[in-house]
């Protein structure tokens, strides 16, 4: 018993140690932006890299979700003879919720394991201590443009996963189901609403872009430098953000749809 | 070392200086000088924290007790825009070179001029030939770092080093797992280094003969404290029997080839639980 009690206080002990140098690494990070914009060759490099890169997997996930949700909804929907309303309910699940969210935890995958390696990577073959003694800070020079590049593709991929997704929908709904194509759109339009679904699903995946790049930064800056230690802190990065990513979904959707 | 003596020609003075990991005591109470225009050795076996020197030198780590100044500054009570900017002024060459790898040779080089200068591209590359000329890789300017022999990527570490123009150069183990070729080349580049750009250097190594080659003063440390130090000449002829097994490599000696055990028979002959 005193044993699992000493346990558990090391453990929150060292969680909480690590949150504060995370937010302290945050901290930094942010006010290294100002730097970066000063130099946006660095962002668009990043954008390139960690946005850019990533269409094809947004790309092909978002078609094949917006295929998914076409013939799954027309076979609800047309059970009530409501058909037309096809196109109404893959926008708003794309838009409100499996956009950013879908997205974010491709992107959890796909760049955040990529920069966490990197960043470790880098810091086990002292390349960041390097840079420290030729008095270029590390993270102006290499965390905080790839964190704004992350923070900025976010909602972009995620604009591209709902769009194409919704072109998926539109697909096996008029093409292959036979739902009358203007009605899929029309009803769209009618039933979508800009503030509450689209700028919400764009909150939504700021926030998640945040927090994503953000925890895979800090993991690969906070990793220890071995290759053991790489590979753990990649591992954390997509663990850790697939579980803030649902976490915080269900905390916003609460608070943007609850009412 | 006598610390009310002042050391009018040192560039570097530690005095004092304490320092551990966990409970390891690395530095216990150590005190040197580093003289400028010469080449000062550091010696010592693997894992001494002669590497840690060179951080607490260059302001990435802190001390526990006592003081680094560097060119009359004290490292540890700079502000951050001072001590980079006294960064600035020293060169660092580290073990496995530190080259960026998203980035080939040339731009590895140029690296700090863009950082730090708003010199125009020309002036830049004739600055990085130049560099690159002076450590005989010219040639190599459009090579990525994974496709450099270690010893190539220690030179262009070097060139980079030297790119700013530093007073000082902190080599750590240079010649470490160099072929005998590269070792050479090492050694006459950071004698010639040294002489011709008016550098101090600061030289961490355990190689005993390269080191005693081109170092004009050699301290060797164990166990955080300095137990041997003077010219080459001196350190070869040292009473110390430590600094004896450490210039001769003999297997046996003050430091023991087997690492500290209960008695061998006993050992055999127990049931072999563990404990």
């Amino acid at each position: 018993m005193i044993e699992f009690l000493q346990h558990l206080g090391e453990n929150t002990r060292t969680s909480f140690t690590k949150l504060g140098r995370g937010t302290f690494f945050l901290l930094q990070t942010i006010s290294g932006i100002i730097s970066v914009l000063a130099r946006p060759r660095l962002l668009i490099n990043q954008m390139h890299s960690i946005g850019v890169l990533s269409f094809l997997i947004i790309t092909i996930s978002g078609l094949f979700v917006g295929m998914v949700l076409g013939l799954q909804g027309y076979y609800t929907l047309s059970d009530f003879g409501a058909e037309e309303a096809l196109g109404v309910m893959v926008a708003a699940s794309l838009v409100r919720e499996l956009g950013p969210v879908v997205t974010a935890l491709l992107f959890a995958g796909r760049a955040g394991s990529a920069l966490t390696a990197e960043i470790g990577l880098m810091k086990a073959t002292e390349q960041l201590s390097g840079m420290e003694m030729m008095a270029v800070d590390p993270i102006k020079r290499i965390i905080s443009p790839r964190f704004l590049a992350g923070f900025l593709s976010m909602p972009l991929l995620a604009a591209l996963f709902s769009a194409i997704g919704i072109i998926g929908g539109q697909m096996i709904g008029s093409g292959l189901l036979g739902v009358d194509e203007g009605a899929y759109w029309s009803q769209m339009q009618a039933n979508i609403d800009f503030q509450d679904d689209i700028i919400n699903g764009v909150i939504k995946s700021i926030v998640f872009g945040f927090v994503t790049s953000w925890i895979a930064l800090f993991e690969g800056y906070d990793a220890i430098p071995t290759s053991e230690g790489v590979s753990r802190a990649t591992t954390r990065t997509v663990v850790n953000s697939a579980f803030s990513i649902l976490g915080l979904d269900f905390i916003l959707t609460t608070l943007m749809f609850g009412d | 070392m006598d610390n009310s003596v002042s050391h009018q020609n040192s560039l570097v003075s530690v005095r004092n200086l304490s320092f551990s990991r966990g409970n390891r005591k690395i530095f216990d109470n150590i005190s040197l000088e580093i003289e400028r225009g010469k080449i000062t050795a550091i010696m010592g076996p693997s894992g001494t924290g002669k590497t840690t020197l060179l951080k607490l030198i260059g302001g990435q780590l802190f001390p526990e007790q006592g003081s680094i100044t560097v060119d009359g500054k004290n490292v540890h009570q700079l502000r951050r825009s001072d001590l980079y900017n006294l960064r600035k002024r020293m060169g660092m060459l580290f073990q496995s070179g530190a080259l960026l790898t998203d980035m080939n040779v040339f731009d590895n080089v140029a690296f700090p001029l863009r950082e730090h200068t708003h010199l125009t591209e020309s002036m830049i590359r004739t600055l990085v030939l130049m560099k690159l000329q002076a450590v005989g890789l010219r040639g190599a300017r459009d090579l990525m770092p994974n496709e450099l022999s270690g010893g190539m990527a220690r030179r262009i570490a070097l060139a980079r080093a030297i790119a700013l123009d530093p007073m000082m150069i902190m080599y750590d183990e240079p010649f470490t797992g160099q072929d005998p070729i590269s070792k050479g080349s090492l050694v006459h580049l950071i004698k010639s280094l040294n002489n011709t750009l008016g550098l101090t250097s600061i030289m961490v190594s355990h190689d005993v003969q390269e080191t005693a080659a081109i170092a004009d003063y050699i301290y060797v440390i164990s166990e955080g404290k300095i137990v041997g130090q003077g010219t080459p000449k001196e350190i070869e002829q040292s009473p110390s029997e430590w600094v004896q097994q450490f210039m001769t490599g003999a297997a046996d000696g003050p430091v023991h080839f087997h690492y500290p055990a209960k008695d061998y028979v006993d050992d055999l002959l127990s049931t072999g639980k563990r404990y």
